[in-house]
């Protein structure tokens, strides 16, 4: 067996389906943890009150936000320059689940929002626009690749759009830094100390471990339903 | 409990960020395995 052999639509078929099973198992018991973690175990925000315990869906679901769109991207290129017919059915299966955490971003952003800063939204702001770019460019993706019908053409198409959007996404990393924004900067960073306490911070990583092993999980099971309908 | 449940006066937006998101991870499930189960 050799590295190409999953690369075959018919095995990886099998191989998504062994799968997606234990992931979501995982995907939920670390959930179950990290909410433990979150709900129960971090101590109440000295500033925030309890409100700031949306973070732990927050930040987990950002970063997942921009991490799929940045695997999709990765999957699209590769079919653009090889024509591997798996790896544009790998981008179509991610584009939906990196919409939903963008939206679940989004929405508790805005929850976050009203009570901290005293508004849901703001248009014009920095970080939140190019969150909500963020989502135009999954809904532009899966659009764009639906209203073409011959699928590897669809690939195609879909595949330059997905890899000129990831201009995108230092553009939402950095515009903390670079714009004036209502929003905190970064939560976590490798460079500096943890500016939270320890179990906020665990809390955080093991949401941010469980929405990538769910991730994983549903994009295999998507996968499965593309290879099937496509008849590969 | 029920202090648990008022997060302190904050329980729409905690309990809202908790539950669309969860209902939202639980929608999408759904509605693999429906594709999945389908033939």
């Amino acid at each position: 067996m050799n590295f190409y052999f999953f690369a075959s639509p018919a095995t990886f078929f099998r191989l998504a389906g062994a799968t997606a099973p234990l992931l979501f198992v995982a995907a939920l018991l670390s959930g179950l943890a990290g909410l433990y973690l979150g709900l129960f175990v971090a101590p109440t925000d000295a500033q925030q009150g309890e409100v700031y315990r949306v973070i732990f869906i927050h930040v987990p679901a950002a970063w997942m936000s921009m991490f799929i769109y940045v695997v999709m991207a990765f999957w699209a290129g590769l079919g653009f320059a090889f024509n591997t017919r798996l790896s544009g059915m790998m981008a179509a299966a991610l584009a939906p689940t990196g919409a939903l955490f963008t939206f679940i971003a989004l929405w508790t952003g805005a929850l976050w929002g009203r009570p901290t800063w005293g508004t849901y939204w703001v248009w014009g702001d920095a970080r939140l626009m190019s969150e909500l770019i963020l989502l135009f460019l999954y809904f532009g993706f899966m659009a764009l690749h639906a209203s073409i019908e011959d699928p590897r053409r669809a690939d195609r198409a879909a595949a330059l759009l997905a890899l000129v959007g990831v201009v995108n996404i230092p553009i939402i990393y950095y515009s903390v830094k670079w714009w004036n924004t209502l929003h905190q900067g970064a939560s976590v960073s490798l460079s500096a100390a943890p500016k939270m306490a320890a179990t906020m911070l665990s809390g955080m990583l093991v949401m941010a471990l469980a929405f990538w092993m769910y991730s994983v999980a549903a994009a295999m099971l998507r996968v499965r339903g593309i290879i099937r309908e496509r008849g590969s | 409990m029920s202090e648990f449940l008022q997060m302190g006066g904050y329980a729409w937006y905690v309990w809202g960020s908790y539950g669309v998101t969860f209902a939202c991870l639980a929608l999408e499930i759904l509605l693999l395995v429906k594709r999945e189960t389908k033939n």
